[in-house]
């Protein structure tokens, strides 16, 4: 690891016998622009939209499974999480009249493009699903949008890792691997909470294997980035967005036990499905945090370039060698 | 590849392939366009005097951008954004290691130990070859010019802030007061008219200098020798190449020291060269998800 001191201030670090060690800047000014994001808008989205997308998975698993009562908590979760998840959405554009653009273009190039599409998909069937659920009007229009729903369901889940990956954001794009088995079990870790919580024990069995593997997974994923990172992991592990991380993954250990262990007791699986949509919330909001300290300090952008530099000079200097 | 919607819209620049990465407006679709048109910055010979910053801001009618004091050299104005097109960067390295202390009435020479110096340079969009601002943008809004440079469509932006992400320079900003992005054009209006960008002409020592890019790329190679010849070791070229992570920039520099020293990073990768392999992974999860989904529904024996 680097000081974080660097070469903040030529004044002060310049006149060193030692040249200034592993990093510097521009008087410690930041290179890539923090996200102009609302945390509680993207973060809140990035939550709230996998929790709907896994929750449609999970209600048309439970309908087959003849789990009616599941499906149904499932697909109103859904289709309450994408509603609220599109107004965030809009919300946090500069020029909310103008969410249609996003419908001009169709880019792969641009996750976010990918996902406007997959939500113009998605939502519709969520709300149709979830519609004919609590009603009980036009049955087969609903069986065929909770099939559609449960298809994009995951893609809605999963695609938010491209699109906080695809950024010149140091944690974000250096996780570019790991973020979306990242989301996608966070994402099934609440869904299957949120149904633990909600639904008798006779009836919430799929909820409750669900979370158990989605908590599992979700620890599992934390850990490798972590690991994978090495020192590009700092932002996940310090500051306000450590914290949340740390709490995320204690409560989620804790919830997963309870939940793996608790069998049918009513009080307990319900504390425990709780537990793990705050902790789904809590990683998104801590993911999203450490992007943002990740750009603001130039360290995160310099020290990975300077060693990707070296390791290209290393890689160039040996050859001629041989 | 991004879909056309409309004539000499938006393409996504995309992933570097061996021929394609030179000509950038020629992979947009246009066939027959002048020659790609971009700034080399020399600044070498900036004497940091802003006029680029101001012509910038009076051509283009960029809004104030805050006028506050930073303390830390003469440079107020910090960074580009979505009102700063043009940034001057002031370094002052008065203790560098081994470097006597001036008197001020030493004639030039180049060759001599480091001496007390300050830098100075004029920062801008560097209009890349694979542009990731391009790339992200989700309305088409940002678009590839017949000139290879990259230019913000005001009356498309939604102000969704990609963009801003995804630029690995941090050039793109989105302007508070009117929720959109902004960025410099390469004063797309004057160079269609056969005029000099405002910074270049009135920047008074052609430390900014603009034209077609080949042209620049051949006298910025000549005029490093020249420096490294007078004995400037430190001096480099920075976004010149385009094998670079960018496949180069449209608006490159020569610069004294070390690219993170003006704020700008030392090997940038424009972020959608790792989208194929993201893409890859979210597909996976996906199914992962699907599949741990369907199987919660199984029943145990027990």
């Amino acid at each position: 690891m680097t000081s974080p001191t660097g070469d903040r201030s030529p004044r002060g670090n310049r006149g060193l016998m030692v040249p200034p060690a592993e990093f510097r800047s521009y008087y410690g000014r930041p290179i890539v622009k923090e996200p102009v994001w609302e945390a509680l808008d993207v973060a809140g989205y990035l939550f709230l939209g996998g929790l709907a997308g896994a929750s449609s998975a999970l209600a048309a698993s439970a309908e087959l499974a003849g789990r009616p009562e599941l499906a149904r908590v499932a697909k109103t979760a859904a289709a309450g999480a994408i509603g609220l998840s599109m107004a965030a959405l809009v919300h946090d554009l500069g020029r909310p009249m103008r969410f249609v653009n996003m419908l001009r273009v169709f880019k792969p190039t641009s996750p976010m493009s990918v996902g406007t599409w997959l939500l113009t998909g998605y939502a519709p069937a969520a709300a149709a699903a979830a519609a004919s659920a609590l009603t009980g009007w036009l049955p087969r229009t609903g069986r065929a949008a909770t099939v559609v729903a449960a298809v994009l369901g995951p893609a809605v889940a999963a695609y938010t890792g491209a699109l906080l990956s695809d950024t010149a954001v140091p944690a974000w794009h250096e996780a570019h691997r790991e973020l979306p088995y990242l989301f996608v079990s966070s994402a099934a870790s609440a869904a299957g909470g949120l149904g633990l919580a909600l639904v008798r024990s006779e009836q919430a069995g799929p909820a409750r294997n669900l979370a158990v593997v989605g908590a599992g997974a979700e620890l599992v994923a934390k850990s490798l980035l972590i690991r994978r990172l090495g020192p590009a992991a700092e932002p996940y592990q310090s500051g306000q967005a450590g914290h949340l991380m740390e709490a995320a993954e204690i409560l989620t250990a804790g919830a997963l036990s309870a939940a793996a262990l608790g069998g049918r007791n009513r009080a307990a699986a319900a504390v425990a499905g709780a537990t793990l949509v705050a902790s789904s919330a809590l990683t998104r909001f801590g993911i999203f945090l450490a992007g943002r300290t990740s750009a603001r300090d130039p360290k995160y952008t310099v020290v990975p370039q300077r060693d990707r530099i070296r390791r290209r000079d290393q890689a160039a200097g040996a050859r001629p060698a041989q | 590849m991004s879909v056309n919607t409309h004539s000499g819209g938006p393409f996504a620049s995309g992933p570097a392939d061996a021929e394609g990465g030179l000509d950038p407006a020629a992979r947009s679709g246009y066939a027959d366009h002048p020659p790609r048109m971009g700034f080399f910055t020399d600044t070498s010979v900036c004497i940091g005097c802003k006029a680029c910053e101001v012509a910038c801001k009076e051509w283009n009618a960029v809004p104030e951008d805050g006028i506050e004091l930073t303390g830390m050299s003469y440079d107020n104005t910090e960074a580009l954004g979505a009102s700063t097109w043009r940034h001057v960067a002031f370094i002052e390295q008065i203790t560098r290691p081994g470097a006597a202390p001036a008197r001020g009435d030493e004639p030039f020479n180049p060759a001599a130990p480091p001496a007390p110096r300050w830098l100075m340079s004029s920062d801008v969009c560097k209009h890349c070859t694979e542009a990731g601002c391009l790339d992200v943008c989700p309305t088409g809004a940002l678009m590839r010019t017949e000139f290879g440079t990259v230019v913000v469509q005001d009356d498309v932006c939604n102000g969704c802030g990609y963009c801003v992400s995804a630029c690995p320079f941090g050039v793109i900003g989105r302007r508070e007061t009117d929720g959109g992005a902004h960025k410099c054009t390469l004063c797309y209006d004057r160079i269609g008219d056969g005029l000099t960008p405002a910074c270049a002409k009135a920047c008074p020592t052609e430390s900014i200098q603009f034209g077609p890019l080949d042209e620049l790329r051949e006298r910025a190679q000549l005029r490093l020798g020249d420096l490294q010849e007078a004995g400037v070791a430190e001096a480099r070229l920075y976004g010149e190449d385009p094998a670079d992570g960018i496949g180069g920039a449209g608006a490159f520099f020569l610069l004294l020291d070390e690219p993170e020293v003006y704020g700008l990073p030392p090997d940038p990768v424009v972020t959608t060269r790792d989208l194929p392999r993201m893409w890859r992974h979210v597909t996976i999860a996906a199914a992962a998800l699907g599949t741990a989904a369907l199987l919660s529904g199984l029943r145990r024996r027990s």
